[in-house]
C-alpha cells in the first residue's frame, strides 16, 4: 500500500509540471503585456518596471524563478491589485471558496447517496421515477442557469433569502449558492448510486446475507453500501473539478468574495499572474485530490492490486 | 444501415433455401428505442429545435442586431411583434434566442466532431497496435486527464482573444480523452470476442471482420457517447459565454443571453427565462436521447 501510494504520488509530479509549464508559456505567448496602459510609460520607467518584475531576464531563467518561487509558495505579485501578492489574494479567497465548495460536496454526497439508494431499493416505483426525473433535470439545467432562477424565485419574488453577498457569513447567505452548486452533483451521484446499488443488490453475497435472515437495514448498510459506493468514490475526482469550476460562476453570480471571483475578475482585467496563480493552485488541488481519491479507492476495493 | 447482407452460398448446394434475414444491431436498437417514448419525444424536439433555429430567423421581421428604439426592454408582446420581448437595447429576444441557438448547436456539433475524430483515431490505434505503443499512448491520455482543462480553455480565451474557431478547437480538444479511452477499451475487448473468433475460424477476411463485427459494435458506444458529448459541449460554451469569454457581441449564444438575462432579471425576467428554457430543454433532450440510445445499443441490458 505504501509503495503504491508512493508511485502514484511520483506519477502526479510530471502532470503538475506540465500544468505549470503550459500555463507559464501560454502567459508569455499572449499578445500584450501587463504594462500596456492607456498612457504610454516613459521608456526608462518601463525598463525599471520590467526589471522589478524580472521580465528582462531570459525566458528560461524566468521560468526557473517562477517554479522555484512556486515551490516556496510564492505565486508572484498581482499586476492589477497593486501591493498585493497573488499568494495573499489566494489566501484571502480560498477559505471562502473552500467553505462553499466543501458544503456543496457534502450536501451532494449525503443527498445523492440517500436518494440513489432509495431509488434502487424501490426500483421502478414512483419514488424511483421521481428521483430519476429530478436527477435528469439537475443534469440538464446548468448551475449558472439554476442560480439566477433560484435568486429570482427565493430572493426576488418570495424574499426569503438574500440574493447575494456573504453578509455576516451566516448560513442564510450560503443556502442558495450551495444548493445551486450541489444540484448537478446530487443528480450525478444519485444516478451513479442507483445504478451500482441495483447491481450489488442482485449479487450473491447480498442474497446470502438476506437468506441468513439479517434485517434489511443491516444488509443495506453493512453489506451492500460499501461496494455500491465504489463508483461514487471514483466519481469524486471529476466531481471536485466540476464543483471548483462551477464555483467560479456561482461566486460571480452571488457576489461571493472567493477565489473564483478573483479568477474571473483577473481574466477580464488581464491580470496574468493572478489568473495563472489560480489555475496552478486549483490545478494542483485537483491533481492531488484525484490522487487521494485513487488511493481511497484502492484501499476500499479489494480487486485493485497495488502494482 | 439497410444495406443488403451479402450471402454466402455454400459450394454445390444451398440453392433454393430462402436465407433468413438477419436482424442487425441497428434494427434491434431502433425497435428498443422506438418503445422508449421519452427518447422519441426528446429526439423529435431536438429536430424541431434545430429546424426552428435554422429557419426561424428568416421569418422574423427583425435581425439579431436591429435596435428598435421605440420598444426597449418590453416584455413579450404580440402587438409590436416582439413575441419574446426585447432587451435594454431594443433588440428582439426571439431572434436573438434563435441566433444564440444556432451558435450553441453549431459549436455542440462541430466540437463533438473534432473530439470524435481525435478520439477514435487515438483510441483505435492504441487498442489495435497494443503493446508498448498502447501503453505510452494511454499514459499520455492519463496525464492529460488529470489536467483542469476548463481553466486552460479560460486561459486560452483570456490570452488569445475571443475567437469562435478557437472555441471549437479548445472544446473539442478537451473532450477527446473520454472518447479515446472508450474506443480503445472497446477495440481491445472486441478483438478477443467469440464471435470474432468464430468469424476468423470460418475464414472471413480481416477487413470484413472489422467491417461487420468490430465497427458496428464500436459504433454503438460511439453514437451513445456523441449524443452525451453534444450537451456537454453546449454547456462548456455557454459557461464560457456566461463568463463573457465566449461569443462576441452583437453575435450571441444561449450562455451569453442567460448572462445578460441574469443581470436584468429583477426588471426584465423574460430576458432570463426564454434563453434559459431553450438551453435547458435542449440539454434535457440530448441527455434523454443519449440515455435511450444507451439502453437500446448496450447489449448488456438485454
Amino acid at each position: 500500500m505504501l509503495r503504491y501510494s508512493l508511485t502514484r504520488f511520483l506519477g502526479a509530479i510530471p502532470t503538475l509540471l506540465i500544468l505549470i509549464t503550459v500555463a507559464f508559456f501560454m502567459i508569455r505567448a499572449a499578445p500584450g503585456g501587463p504594462f500596456d496602459a492607456e498612457k504610454q510609460l516613459p521608456p526608462e520607467i518601463e525598463a525599471n518596471l520590467r526589471a522589478a518584475y524580472h521580465l528582462d531576464e531570459p525566458l528560461v531563467q524566468q521560468f526557473g524563478r517562477y517554479v522555484w518561487n512556486l515551490a516556496r509558495g510564492d505565486f508572484g505579485p498581482s499586476f492589477q491589485y497593486k501591493d498585493y501578492s497573488v499568494t495573499e489574494l489566494i489566501a484571502a479567497g480560498f477559505p471562502v471558496s473552500l467553505r462553499l465548495g466543501g458544503s456543496a460536496m457534502l450536501l451532494a454526497l449525503l443527498v445523492g447517496v440517500f436518494a440513489g439508494t432509495m431509488a434502487a431499493l424501490r426500483q421502478n416505483s414512483r419514488t424511483d421515477h421521481a428521483v430519476m426525473a429530478v436527477s435528469m433535470t439537475g443534469i440538464s439545467i446548468p448551475n449558472f442557469v439554476m442560480a439566477p432562477l433560484l435568486i429570482l424565485f427565493f430572493a426576488v419574488y418570495l424574499g426569503w433569502l438574500p440574493a447575494g453577498g456573504i453578509g455576516d457569513g451566516g448560513l442564510r447567505y450560503m443556502i442558495l449558492p450551495v444548493i445551486s452548486l450541489a444540484l448537478p452533483q446530487i443528480a450525478y451521484i444519485s444516478r451513479l448510486t442507483r445504478g451500482s446499488m441495483i447491481e450489488v443488490l442482485r449479487s450473491n453475497f447480498v442474497r446470502t446475507a438476506r437468506a441468513q435472515g439479517l434485517p434489511e437495514r443491516t444488509v443495506i448498510l453493512h453489506h451492500a453500501l460499501k461496494p455500491a459506493l465504489l463508483p461514487v468514490v471514483s466519481y469524486l475526482g471529476p466531481a471536485t473539478a466540476a464543483v471548483i469550476t462551477g464555483s467560479v460562476v456561482i461566486e460571480q453570480i452571488f457576489g461571493v468574495p472567493g477565489l473564483g471571483r478573483y479568477f474571473v475578475q483577473g481574466a477580464l482585467n488581464r491580470d496574468y499572474t493572478l489568473v495563472m496563480g489560480v489555475v496552478v493552485f486549483y490545478g494542483a488541488l485537483i491533481i492531488l485530490f484525484n490522487l487521494f481519491v485513487d488511493l481511497v479507492y484502492a484501499w476500499l476495493d479489494p480487486k485493485v492490486k497495488y502494482a | 444501415m439497410s444495406r443488403e447482407i451479402p450471402l454466402m452460398v455454400p459450394p454445390g448446394g444451398g440453392a433454393g433455401i430462402e436465407p433468413v434475414k438477419g436482424r442487425s444491431l441497428w434494427i434491434d436498437a431502433w425497435n428498443v428505442l422506438r418503445r422508449n417514448r421519452a427518447a422519441v419525444v426528446a429526439g423529435a424536439l431536438i429536430i424541431t429545435m434545430a429546424v426552428l433555429v435554422i429557419v426561424g430567423p428568416w421569418f422574423s421581421p427583425w435581425s439579431y442586431d436591429h435596435t428598435d428604439w421605440a420598444n426597449t426592454s418590453i416584455g413579450p408582446d404580440w402587438e409590436s411583434r416582439h413575441i419574446f420581448g426585447t432587451d435594454a437595447l431594443g433588440r428582439d429576444l426571439f431572434v436573438r434566442t434563435l441566433y444564440g441557438g444556432r451558435i450553441s448547436l453549431l459549436i455542440g456539433v462541430v466540437a463533438t466532431l473534432v473530439s470524435l475524430l481525435i478520439g477514435i483515431s487515438w483510441g483505435a490505434t492504441a487498442g489495435y497496435l497494443g503493446g508498448r505503443i498502447d501503453h505510452v499512448m494511454m499514459r499520455i491520455v492519463d496525464i492529460l486527464y488529470a489536467m483542469p482543462f476548463m481553466f486552460f480553455v479560460i486561459l486560452l480565451m483570456v490570452f488569445f482573444g475571443r475567437n469562435i474557431i478557437l472555441i471549437f478547437v479548445a472544446i473539442g480538444a478537451i473532450n477527446w480523452l473520454d472518447m479515446a479511452r472508450i474506443v480503445r477499451g472497446q477495440t481491445l475487448s472486441l478483438k478477443h470476442k467469440e464471435f470474432v473468433e468464430a468469424a476468423e475460424a470460418q475464414g472471413v477476411a480481416t477487413f470484413n471482420i472489422i467491417r461487420r463485427h468490430i465497427v458496428p459494435n464500436l459504433l454503438g458506444v460511439v453514437v451513445v457517447y456523441v449524443t452525451l458529448t453534444i450537451p456537454q459541449v453546449i454547456l462548456v460554451e455557454s459557461f464560457l459565454s456566461f463568463l463573457g469569454l465566449g461569443v462576441q457581441e452583437p453575435m450571441t449564444s444561449w450562455g451569453a443571453l442567460v448572462n445578460e438575462g441574469a443581470q436584468e432579471m429583477g426588471t426584465a425576467p423574460w430576458m432570463l427565462i426564454f434563453p434559459a428554457v431553450f438551453l435547458a430543454l435542449t440539454l434535457f433532450c440530448f441527455n434523454f436521447v443519449g440515455d435511450g440510445l444507451r439502453d437500446a445499443l448496450d447489449p448488456k441490458d438485454r
